[in-house]
Order: C-alpha cells, then structure tokens, then sequence
C-alpha cells in the first residue's frame, strides 16, 4: 500500500516536473532568442533562421559605434542620468510623505490619504498630455545643457520633474511597513527629548532598511521601463529619447529592415541591468504588493 | 445565519455565503455610502460656516493692529516682535497682488469665454505673404485660468492662517505670554509641526504636476477642443456636456458613439480575460512549483519571474516581431511542421485578440506566481489531507479548496489587477498597437482599449482632446467605483494601528 503511493506521487511528481521543464523552456525561450540573436553575426539585419549560424559581436559593436541616424549610447545616458536623479528625489519624497502619515497624527491626515488614493485612480497618461502642455508653457522642454552639462536638455530634466513629482502618492508601501514599527519607540524617545525630526532620522530610518532599498529600487527601474510619458514629452527630439522610445524607435517602417538585431542587442544591453536589480528585490516586491493590497 | 452555522460551511460555501451576502447588503450599503457622503458636504460646508464665523470673531475682538492685518499682512505680527515673520507675510500678499496684477487677471478675465478674439491672416508688409495675426490662445487661458485658481485658493488658506496668526499673538501679548521668536518658530517645524515640513515639498509637487492637469483635463471634457478648434489658430469653448453625449449616443452612422461602444465592450472581455487567465493558471504553475518533494523550487521560480525582471517594453517588442508573418513563431511551426509556415497573427481581429490575450498569460502569470506562492503556502495542510483520506483527487481539492481560500484572500488583489487590465497600455500598445484597423471605428482598431483610444486621440493625427478627456473619466469612474468595493471588501484601513 505505502509502496503503490510512493510510486503514484513518484508519477505525479515526474509530470510536474516534466510541466514545469516544458512551461519553463517556453516561458524563457523568447528571452533566450533575444540574446542568442543579439550575438547572431549572420549577414542581414533581420534572422532568416532559428538560431544563428555564425556568432560574433557586430551587432553590439554597431550600436554602440554607428550613431549618427540614432545615438543609442546617448540614449543610455540620457535614461541613467534620468534614473539617479528621480531615484533621489522619489525617495527622499515617499518616504517624507509615508512617515508623516503613519507616525504623526495632525489634522486632516485622513483626508490627506485619501484625496492621495483617489488621484491614484486616474487613467496615469490622462495627466499626461497637460503635463506636456505645462511644461511646454514654462519653456523647460526647450532648454539646452542645463548647468551646462552637454546632453542635459530640457526633456530630460522635464522627465525627471514627472517621474519624482507624482512619487509622494505612491505612500502606501512604505506607509505599511512604517505602520508596524511599535509606537512606543516614538514614545520613549519623546521622552527622552527626542525631536519629531530626530526620531525619523535616527531611529525609524535605520530600522526601514528594506523599505528605503525597495524604494530606491522601484524608483530606479522606472524610468528604464516607463514608455508612454517619455514618448509624449521626448516627442520628435530623437537626441533626448530614453532607451523605451529609441529602441521602438529602431522597430519602425524605416528602420526595421536595418536595425533589428541592434534592437535585441539594444534589448540585452537595457535588461541585463534591470533584470538584475528586479531580481534582487522581488522579495520586497511581494511583500510590497501584498501589504499595500490589504492595506488599501 | 449564525456565527455557529458559518463555521460549519466549507470554504466554497463560505465564499457562496459571503458572495450572495455582498450582494444582498449592496443596496443598504450604497444607502450608507451615499448618506456618508452626504453628510462628508454638509460637514464640508458647516466647517466653512464655522471658518468665517471665527474669521468675522476674530476681527471683531482683536485690537486695531488685529484689524488692520485683516488688510495689511502681517502689521499683527511685526507690531508684537515676529518681524520677520509679519514680512514674510507681508512679502506674500505683495507677491500675489502682483501676480494678479500682471500675469493672473488677464487670463481669469476671459475664463467663463476661453477667449473672444479670433486669429486672423493679413497681407504682409512685402505684400505677397498672408502672416497669422494671433488672437486669444483658449489653451493657455484654460490652463493660465487654472493656475491663478488654485494659486488663489493656496493664498486664501495662507490669509485665513495669517489672520489667525495675527489674533493669536494678540491674544498672547495681552495674557502675558511668551510670543514665539522666529528662531523658535522654526524649530516647531522640525517638532510638533514636523508633518508641514515633510509634507509641503511633495504636496506643492504633486498639486502641480498631477493636480493642476487633472483639473485642466477635465475642464477639457466639457470643451469642443477637438481637431477642428486647436489654438492658436481656432477658439475653443465650453459646450457642457455634448461630448458625453456624442459618445453614447448610437443612431445611425455615429462613429465615435459606435466606437465607444465596441471597444467599451472589447476592454470589459480584456480585463475578464486576462485578470482570469493569468489568476488561475499562474495559481496552477504556483501550486506546482510548490508542491511538496518538488526540488529546485528557485530555479523554476527564477525561471518565470525572469519574464516580469525584463522590461515590459523590450519583451512586447520582442513578441510583436516574433508573431509577425517572418518572425520567429513562424519560422519554428516551419522547423517543426516541416513545409513552410506563415501564419498572420495580428492580420484578423479575432486572431489577434486571441494572441493578445495569450500574449498577456506569458507576461502575466509570472506577476500571479510571485504573489500567490507564500498565501499557498499558508493554506492549512490538514485541509488537503483530510480531503485525500475522504477520496478527492488532484482537480477537486483544488476546485473545493485551493481555489475558494484564494479568491477569497487575494480579492483585492484581483479587483486591483482587473483595475490594472482596464488601464493595460502597453500590452495593446506595444503589441499590436491597435491593429488590425478599421474604417468602421474612429481612428481605433479591434484591439485597441479605452486607454490605448485615449493615446491616439491625443497624441496621433487628429488631436481630439475633448473626447479623450471624456473617456478618462469615464474610466475614472468605472475603475473609482472597483476600488472603492475593494476598499468596503478589506476594511483593514480601519485597522492600521494594529500592530502599534
């Protein structure tokens, strides 16, 4: 009897297994055409074949060397400078605002949190065309090398404005995780003469470690993700695009005979990083999600 | 139903009970909610009353200098030793009379027209060219207009704290009290008034870079600035509510009406599909992963969770190449059936919904066996073993429960996900954009959603602004009404202070 069961999970078991090898390898299989093209060192822009039949480096070498229809290693830049600046900023701010709304009790905190849940509820990009709009009326899209950094043009700084500025609404992740340090720590410290301000930099900062690297972390992978608001504020201006727009770019009517394989390379070059860094805090991300979900 | 009773349903009766149960209270709770709001207006109002009327007491108990700074800014303060604080109020009111002065008026003033003077062309000075002459610019008036609105209402709230401000320091000189230095005033900031402090900055960000546009966006709606008024060439003005009207309204031969409707129709089968396909078969590929005496649980984790690591963009891409007539899916169905294969995907709508759909499984599921895996785990185990010993198999300890107790957790997970699928841009957008297309829609294809429509209106050739800010808020309301049903389903918000 215990034999005919060992036996029967050891079946069921192999078939899972054999599933799970099967969804697996389908699951990855357009990931692993990715790179393996990228690396294709077949004539013609385009793979005529499954698997490449000579390997080699020229579509990574052209992209990065042949710049001048469209610079992508500009657009790196562009996207990593966008990156660290609204990383800070978000940060800094989130975590502002999830602080105040968990450990300090002031009038009209409710309301504040849920005027913020409702402005969450809009369709994202029905703000985006006044955004343009507005940034367009202040003449920041037209500005050249700002602090005279060369390629600091005004859509880079204008997306940096976006991608940190609706940041303080996204409070709800962090502002769960703060919800569980016990407020007799805030209490204790205030007796002992703690400003409000010295407890946060001193005592809840340090505790919220995973809070401020998942943070750091979201805020960071935005903009190598983010699609529609750089297209609307890039807009025709091909030297300020971020890699989302350029490498779509490479995928249109005109380029796409030519510029196919310097996509995946293109492709390779701005998911190793990020697929890296998601990695690293998909722990935190589920514990995000699901906290934030039932937290509302 | 007693509590007793409860406790004795298994899990698919529970959910069954407290289903039919939402279901029942539905209409007393949407009494409750509506009275709750009601009561949030008149509450609204009675603070506003009680506001002025502290407002009208105050001026009538304070001194003169009180009464004088209900004019002047700040004299209150600078009369009793806050100098610095009575200027900077001082500098605040000549900084808004300013403002209004030079830059506000002139656009407010024509708010209720959006403008009157029309652009016209005039012979230029050589006498061959025709040149615009510019009129009124309805864009920047509506936006401009916006601005010195909610510039004005920041100010009113400043005037009001300044009025308080000025009767409060009164009232302390006359008790005798200590009047706050401004050094000391600043150190309240980083104290008692720490919030203000690590609030303003984010406010001030978020007021004007998602706020102010909302507003103006949805001023839009109830405009006619379509293709054929754009600024600076044309007016636009306000037409009230036509544009909601143009879009349910189905006689015959209305386009946007018929557009409205079908891809209405077309993102309600999207969000029930692709919330649902990804739910329970990521649950099925997360139950798997996670049986017991399956080995290398974190490699096959690792496995689809790389999918959701890359960037959605780069993989859509990747797929809409693929799926072409030479792409890669082509080229393997040859490999393997041996003659050659090209199969249009994206050519017919039904085919292409149906790729889009199972495009949207290999992205999605991923997401759902992250966030599954640890509830699973949580599922008592006694449940499936009790449920073996009395004969069920596989499927039906599944159906019976695996799958009420996780519908039953991870609700709000799901509403937010169908909330999420509602708004899915870059699926649509990236994968098919839209396409195929047709000449019965206006500018949309068969697989375009209300918020890829919403995209091409404003930003492809025909720039009807007015109906994509009508859609947005439809979808607003649509997506306002979901979350607040999840809201009233978890109610956890009322117990955020559990665990302090």
């Amino acid at each position: 009897m215990i034999k005919s069961y060992k036996l029967r999970r050891g079946l069921a078991n192999t078939f899972i297994y054999i599933l799970l090898a099967v969804l697996g390898i389908i699951w990855v299989a357009p990931l692993a055409y990715l790179v393996i093209q990228s690396f294709s060192a077949d004539p013609g822009a385009v793979p005529q074949t499954l698997l490449p039949e000579t390997y080699g480096f020229d579509n990574y070498v052209k992209l990065l060397t042949e710049t001048e229809s469209l610079n992508f290693p500009r657009w790196y830049l562009n996207t990593f400078v966008i990156a660290c600046f609204s990383c800070v900023i978000s940060t800094i701010s989130v975590l502002m605002v999830s602080y105040a709304f968990s450990r300090l009790r002031f009038k009209s905190r409710k309301k504040f949190i849920n005027i913020g849940m409702i402005l969450g509820m809009f369709p994202g990009f029905m703000t985006m065309i006044a955004i343009y709009y507005l940034l367009k009326a202040m003449q920041i899209l037209d500005l050249k090398s700002i602090f005279g950094i060369p390629t600091f043009d005004g859509p880079i700084l204008a997306l940096i404005i976006c991608y940190s500025s609706g940041a303080g609404l996204g409070f709800q992740i962090s502002k769960g995780f703060f919800d569980t340090i016990p407020r007799a720590l805030d209490e204790a410290a205030t007796i002992d003469g703690a400003t409000r301000n010295q407890i946060f930099w001193k005592i809840i900062l340090p505790m919220s470690k995973p809070i401020v690297v998942y943070t750091v972390l979201t805020a960071f992978i935005g903009p190598w993700t983010d699609f529609i608001l750089a297209k609307i504020i890039a807009g025709d201006k091909v030297d300020n695009y971020t890699v989302a727009i350029g490498l779509q770019k490479m995928l249109d009517n005109d380029h796409l005979n030519k510029w196919f394989k310097r996509f995946l390379s293109g492709s390779v070059l701005v998911a190793v990083p990020v697929t890296i860094l998601f990695l690293k805090m998909q722990s935190y991300y589920v514990e995000g999600v699901t906290a934030g979900g039932v937290k509302g | 139903m007693r509590y007793i009773d409860y406790m004795q349903l298994n899990p698919f009766q529970r959910f069954g009970y407290n289903f039919a149960n939402f279901f029942k209270k539905l209409p007393s709770n949407l009494a409750r909610f509506f009275i709750m709001v009601g009561k949030a207006i008149v509450g609204f109002f009675v603070s506003i009353g009680k506001g002025f009327a502290n407002y009208g007491k105050r001026f009538v108990k304070g001194d003169i200098f009180v009464k004088l700074s209900y004019l002047i800014f700040g004299v209150s303060n600078m009369v009793r030793g806050q100098i610095i604080k009575g200027l900077l109020f001082l500098i605040g009111e000549a900084a808004y009379i300013c403002f209004m002065l030079f830059f506000g008026w002139t656009y407010i003033s024509k708010f209720s027209t959006l403008g009157t003077v029309e652009t016209y062309e005039e012979l230029s000075a050589d006498g061959f060219n025709y040149v615009p002459i510019y009129g009124d610019n309805s864009m920047l008036i509506l936006l401009y207009s916006v601005l010195v609105i909610v510039i004005s209402i920041i100010f009113f709230a400043v005037y009001i704290a300044q009025t308080k401000s000025a009767y409060k320091v009164y009232e302390q000189k006359k008790n005798g009290e200590h009047v706050l230095t401004f050094r000391e005033e600043i150190a309240t900031f980083f104290d008692e008034k720490f919030h203000v402090t690590l609030m303003t900055i984010p406010c001030l960000l978020i007021g004007c870079f998602t706020i102010l546009p909302l507003i103006f966006m949805i001023l839009i709606a109830f405009t006619n600035y379509d293709n054929a008024h754009q600024p600076p060439a044309n007016l636009f003005h306000w037409v009230g509510l036509s544009n909601f009207g143009e879009l349910v309204n189905i006689t015959k031969g209305a386009r946007k009406a018929t557009t409205f409707i079908n891809l209405a129709e077309w993102t309600v089968i999207w969000a029930i599909f692709a919330t649902f396909s990804n739910y329970i078969l990521g649950m099925i590929v997360a139950l798997m992963i996670n049986k017991k005496g399956i080995k290398l649980k974190a490699l096959w984790r690792t496995l689809f969770v790389v999918v959701i690591a890359v960037p959605q963009f780069v993989s859509l891409l990747l797929m809409s190449q693929m799926l072409q007539e030479n792409g890669a899916i082509n080229q393997l169905l040859s490999v393997i059936t041996g003659h050659n294969v090209g199969y249009k995907f994206l050519d017919s709508w039904l085919s292409a919904r149906i790729t889009v759909i199972i495009v949207n499984i290999w992205i999605g599921i991923p997401y759902t066996i992250l966030i599954t895996s640890g509830i699973l785990m949580n599922i008592p185990a006694d449940l499936y073993e009790s449920a073996t010993i009395d004969g069920a198999g596989p499927v039906k300890s599944f159906m019976k429960i695996t799958l009420p107790y996780m519908i039953f957790v991870t609700t709000p997970y799901l509403i937010t996900s169908f909330i999420g699928n509602i708004n899915n841009f870059n699926v649509i957008y990236l994968l098919t954009n839209g396409g195929p297309t047709t000449e019965d829609y206006y500018n949309a294809g068969h697989t375009d959603i209300l918020v890829t429509w919403l995209f091409k209106l404003t930003m492809g050739e025909s720039h009807d602004y007015n109906l994509a800010a009508a859609i947005g808020i439809l979808v607003f309301i649509v997506c306002a009404t979901l979350s607040l049903i999840t809201f009233n389903l978890t109610k956890s918000a009322k117990d955020e202070e559990a665990f302090s």
